[in-house]
């Protein structure tokens, strides 16, 4: 269910009335959405929701409760700002509560498009018609995921902050296997407008890449030049962004802690080429311009020339250390060059050409270490050419790494939330074959 | 406001109903956790399903579902968080023209469950255009009226908060005490209030619980600038509060000092061990890389048997329907139908259900309307069946579904989920003790590390949360940077020794994740401490 504005303000204000807690912060989002799923060339589900969920927090001095809830009847609200209140006359104090925050000045963000709110079930059928449709075409087998969201998030407190925001986003997902089963292949668009999607243009990629994947060979094990196209990029590298909390490397149990005591904002610990930014108003990738504390979020650098330029700060360490609170990062933004893949594969002279990564989990928060296996085409690459597909690999090996050991930035696209360049690294660590196709 | 009027408005606020069923209690937070009487709940259930005949559905299913969830977060010695959340509301599923259809709402009146249903309805016919497998239902006899709880003993919502909030503030005080620098703890505890009835003329009342105790220690030395943690050897569990409190009655002493936990636990005691074993691993050996025979605890073995069996065995999976997400399974068709197709070794045994005792998995019945069961899925290593719901059950030519239909919520359609999956135990008397006596150069590995595997559950890679070197039948100390890496068939053919009954333990997980839109399942898997011989040891030490 989508609140305008002046909804959302009435029901906070309508919920701010009941509170007989010191302070009281509400937060409520709501989304519409609709999805359509195929698999073996036939549509298997498809959906389309509306939900809306409140969310209350009470405070008597440093104690807070909080309650969340769908039902928005006037008992039921009055329930949940109840109920937040009794969790907080029962919790203990915390003392590293922080004030909530008074009323704030945001810029107005780019997250919302009306085309792609107005989505419905016969376009999303449209897709998944002209995706299955090239599939078939080729006589291979199709299975792809379409979802489209408008949604919005308002907060509103007993200080007299208030913030609105509205947005739509979309994801196509597409894995095209060839119908012997020894090739697949993968695409993915994500957008925040209807001109974002194009099916059949994804799946056509992702036809491409699974006939150019049968017969894979066996290529041992070891550490390559590799080069990973925007989407394998996206997989692994913002991985890194879970690591950059300042009071955690301040703490000593962080990737960017110093060993004693401290972080390492400051120091060079990447290759002079990286640089990487967040910034909601970008308009490829628009994010939320404010926290859910109501904490306006501006463009941030995080890594310029290679040199660690800041890590997030919350609203109580930044007070414990005397600086800006400074918001999570969200929505990456890395700098590349101007080649395309092509270009980056023809100026390579032996590695491995890498288009998707799945299940990677942490192994050592320590050294940001990841595991993880290449899926959907594996190519070996050799004297500027693809020469042959092989087969999968599992890989031990670091985002930090990979920012230190850049042989090349290519063009950069977005995927997910990220705008990343695709990346010629050296020495990535592939430790073992999958059988996987 | 006076209680009596604010408890009319909460009537009146259950979708503009008058409730006199429901059992007020004298408190917010126990009005959370009251119960919409059965009564209202079979009426509005009726109402949807006579719609969506009406409407022209050959089969329909409703399912009428409370969410309540409560989570107490701390860090060292503050509260960090405590909420209460609840979701409610009415999905509904159709089938026309051999085409599943599936709408839901939030509006829980007998007007918004009539329209849900007939929007299914609509939504049924549209796709039954593009329909090129009609959905064929394996037979199940309408039950009637039913009702099944969770066995607990304490309902974990009526414990009041500070007596949780005093649990954990013992548990951080006394892991600091014993040498944490950090500590993050949380007690999680969720009741599904599920109401479901269909066509056949079932109607189950149900009412399901689970909950997970959970913290990390962490101990940094600024010398080095090296932390190393230790997470909780917890299970989350479908118990009650007992599950903190009769930890005398379920644990046993384990090898080099650590504590097994079967069916109740001891927060305190295991936060004080894991400080002490943190501290213990910045002096630990890092593991030379090779072959090892692994002694491999339920608290580690669980995930791996949930990787490589309990997901490569989903029937959905292995035809194709997850290709696009966590992709499809070497444990095709065509080995099943072979009846020789050697999973394990011989003493290797695994068993789908829905049944066991405090196992998160276990119901009285799916969101299909089956009644709950256990069937064989590799036997004596050999696959012999898939995991299905009543839609994939004619594929393998069974006469009924194994009941392992599920949906995370109101608002999502159910599909295949795991049961539980376990491991059946040795036949033969056998302890861990005795296991690593005959062991000669091997690791016991105790706990849920990093884990990953590949799009059709061929190559793995598990760690842990404690490591032992074993050398000539004893163990000679911790090891650290372990990690084990291997094939889902070699490795299960590796399996050499399974510990007896006795040993018998559960994990669990409480966000298994599959399906686009994504849902998150409860599950649990069942072992003894088992061998495996000749299995590859990584060193993750960068």
């Amino acid at each position: 269910m989508i609140l305008t504005e002046q909804q959302a303000r009435q029901l906070i204000d309508k919920l701010l009335s009941y509170s007989k807690a010191d302070d009281i912060q509400i937060t409520i989002t709501g989304s519409r959405g609709g999805n359509i799923r195929y698999a073996r060339n036939t549509v298997t589900t498809t959906g389309q929701t509306e939900n809306l969920q409140v969310s209350v927090s009470s405070v008597f001095g440093k104690r807070t409760g909080s309650a969340s809830g769908n039902e928005t009847d006037d008992a039921s609200l009055k329930r949940l700002v109840e109920v937040s209140e009794e969790i907080a006359r029962l919790a203990p104090e915390n003392p590293e509560y922080m004030p909530m925050l008074g009323p704030q000045q945001y810029q107005p963000s780019k997250t919302y498009s009306d085309d792609l709110a107005g989505m419905n079930p016969e376009m999303r059928a449209k897709a998944a018609f002209d995706s299955i449709s090239a599939a078939v075409k080729g006589k291979h087998v199709s299975a792809g995921y379409l979802e489209d969201e408008t949604g919005f998030i308002a907060i509103g407190n007993s200080k007299g902050l208030f913030a609105y925001n509205k947005s739509t986003s979309g994801d196509f997902t597409i894995t095209v296997r060839t119908s012997d089963d020894t090739g697949s292949g993968y695409a993915r668009q994500s957008f925040n407008s209807l001109s974002g999607l194009n099916a059949a243009l994804a799946t056509e990629k992702a036809i491409k890449v699974a006939e150019a994947s049968r017969g894979a060979r066996e290529l041992q094990p070891g550490k390559y030049t590799v080069i990973m196209d925007h989407i394998a990029v996206a997989d692994l590298l913002p991985m890194i962004l879970s690591a950059m909390d300042a009071r955690s490397a301040d703490e000593g149990r962080s990737f960017f802690g110093k060993r004693g005591s401290g972080n390492k904002i400051g120091e060079k610990l990447f290759d002079e080429r990286i640089n990487i930014i967040t910034d909601p108003f970008n308009s490829l990738n628009p994010g939320t311009p404010f926290t859910r504390e109501g904490l306006p979020v501006q463009k941030q650098v995080w890594i310029e020339n290679g040199v660690l330029k800041n890590l997030s700060y919350s609203r109580y360490w930044a007070a414990q250390k005397g600086v800006e609170p400074i918001p999570s990062p969200s929505g990456m933004i890395m700098s590349g060059g101007n080649k395309s893949l092509e270009e980056i594969i023809a100026g390579t002279e032996r590695g491995i050409l890498v288009h998707h990564l799945w299940y990677i989990r942490a192994v050592s928060a320590q050294t940001l270490l990841y595991t993880g296996l290449t899926r959907d085409g594996v190519f070996y690459v050799e004297d500027g050419k693809i020469k042959y597909p092989v087969k999968n690999f599992r890989f031990n090996e670091s985002p930090a790494y990979m920012l230190s050991n850049v042989l090349e930035l290519g063009q950069t696209a977005r995927v997910g939330n990220h705008i990343l360049p695709i990346m010629k690294i050296a020495n990535f660590n592939f430790t073992s074959i999958s059988d996987a196709i | 406001m006076k209680r009596k009027d604010f408890l009319q408005l909460s009537a009146f606020g259950l979708g503009g109903l008058l409730i006199p069923g429901i059992a007020h209690a004298t408190e917010p937070l126990r009005w959370m956790n009251e119960r919409l009487d059965r009564s209202i709940k079979k009426s509005l259930a009726d109402a949807a399903l006579e719609a969506a005949k009406a409407a022209g559905a050959t089969y329909a299913d409703v399912r009428i579902s409370r969410y309540l969830q409560q989570s107490v977060n701390t860090r060292e010695l503050r509260v960090q968080g405590i909420s209460n959340s609840t979701s409610y509301g009415v999905g509904v599923r159709v089938i026309v023209n051999g085409t599943w259809g599936f709408a839901a709402t939030s509006t829980v009146t007998k007007e918004g469950i009539v329209d849900c249903a007939r929007t299914a309805v609509a939504i049924a016919k549209a796709n039954s255009i593009l329909q090129k497998e009609p959905v064929i239902l394996a037979p199940q006899k309408g039950l009637g009226e039913k009702s099944w709880k969770t066995p607990i003993e304490k309902n974990p919502f009526d414990i009041p908060i500070n007596e949780k909030v005093e649990l954990l503030m013992e548990v951080n005080s006394k892991a600091m005490e014993a040498g944490a620098g950090f500590i993050t703890s949380s007690l999680s505890f969720v009741l599904e209030d599920k109401y479901y009835a269909n066509t056949d003329g079932s109607y189950f009342d149900q009412e399901l619980h689970r909950m997970w105790p959970n913290f990390t220690v962490t101990v940094v030395d600024k010398t080095t600038g090296k932390f190393k943690t230790r997470d909780a050897l917890s299970c989350p569990i479908a118990r009650g509060y007992e599950y903190l409190t009769s930890a005398d009655k379920e644990k046993m002493q384990g090898p080099a000092g650590v504590m097994l936990y079967r069916y109740g636990y001891d927060m305190v005691e295991d936060a004080i061990l894991a400080a002490q074993q943190a501290k213990e691993k910045h002096s630990a050996k890092s593991v030379i890389p090779g072959k090892y025979d692994l002694v491999l605890d339920p608290s580690n073995l669980g995930l791996t048997i949930h990787e490589s069996i309990g997901h490569s065995t989903e029937l959905d999976r292995v035809l194709g329907y997850e290709a696009n997400y966590a992709g499809t399974s070497f444990a095709t068709l065509d080995k099943w139908e072979s009846k020789n197709f050697r999973f394990g070794s011989d003493i290797v045994n695994v068993f789908g259900d829905r049944k066991q005792k405090y196992f998160l998995n276990t119901i009285g019945y799916d969101d299909d309307g089956v009644p709950s069961k256990e069937w064989d899925i590799i036997k004596n290593g050999i696959l012999v069946n898939y995991q299905v719901t009543r839609d994939q059950a004619h594929i393998l030519n069974l006469k009924e579904s194994q009941g392992c239909s599920h949906a995370d919520s109101w608002d999502k359609v159910q599909f295949q989920r795991m049961p539980n999956v376990s491991l059946r135990p040795g036949k033969k008397k056998l302890s861990v003790q005795e296991m690593i006596k005959g062991v000669e150069n091997g690791i016991y590995i105790l706990g849920r590390g990093s884990y990953s595997i590949d799009h059709q559950r061929y190559n793995f890679q598990f760690g842990g949360q404690l490591f032992y070197e074993i050398k000539n039948g004893q163990i000679t100390g911790m090891l650290e940077d372990v990690a084990y890496q291997s094939n889902t068939q070699e490795f299960w053919n590796s399996c050499v020794q399974i510990c007896d009954e006795s040993d018998y333990r559960c994990f669990g997980t409480f966000r298994d994740g599959k399906g686009q839109p994504g849902q998150v399942s409860a599950v649990s898997h069942g072992c003894s401490s088992t061998r495996f011989n000749n299995i590859n040891v990584l060193n993750t030490r960068a």
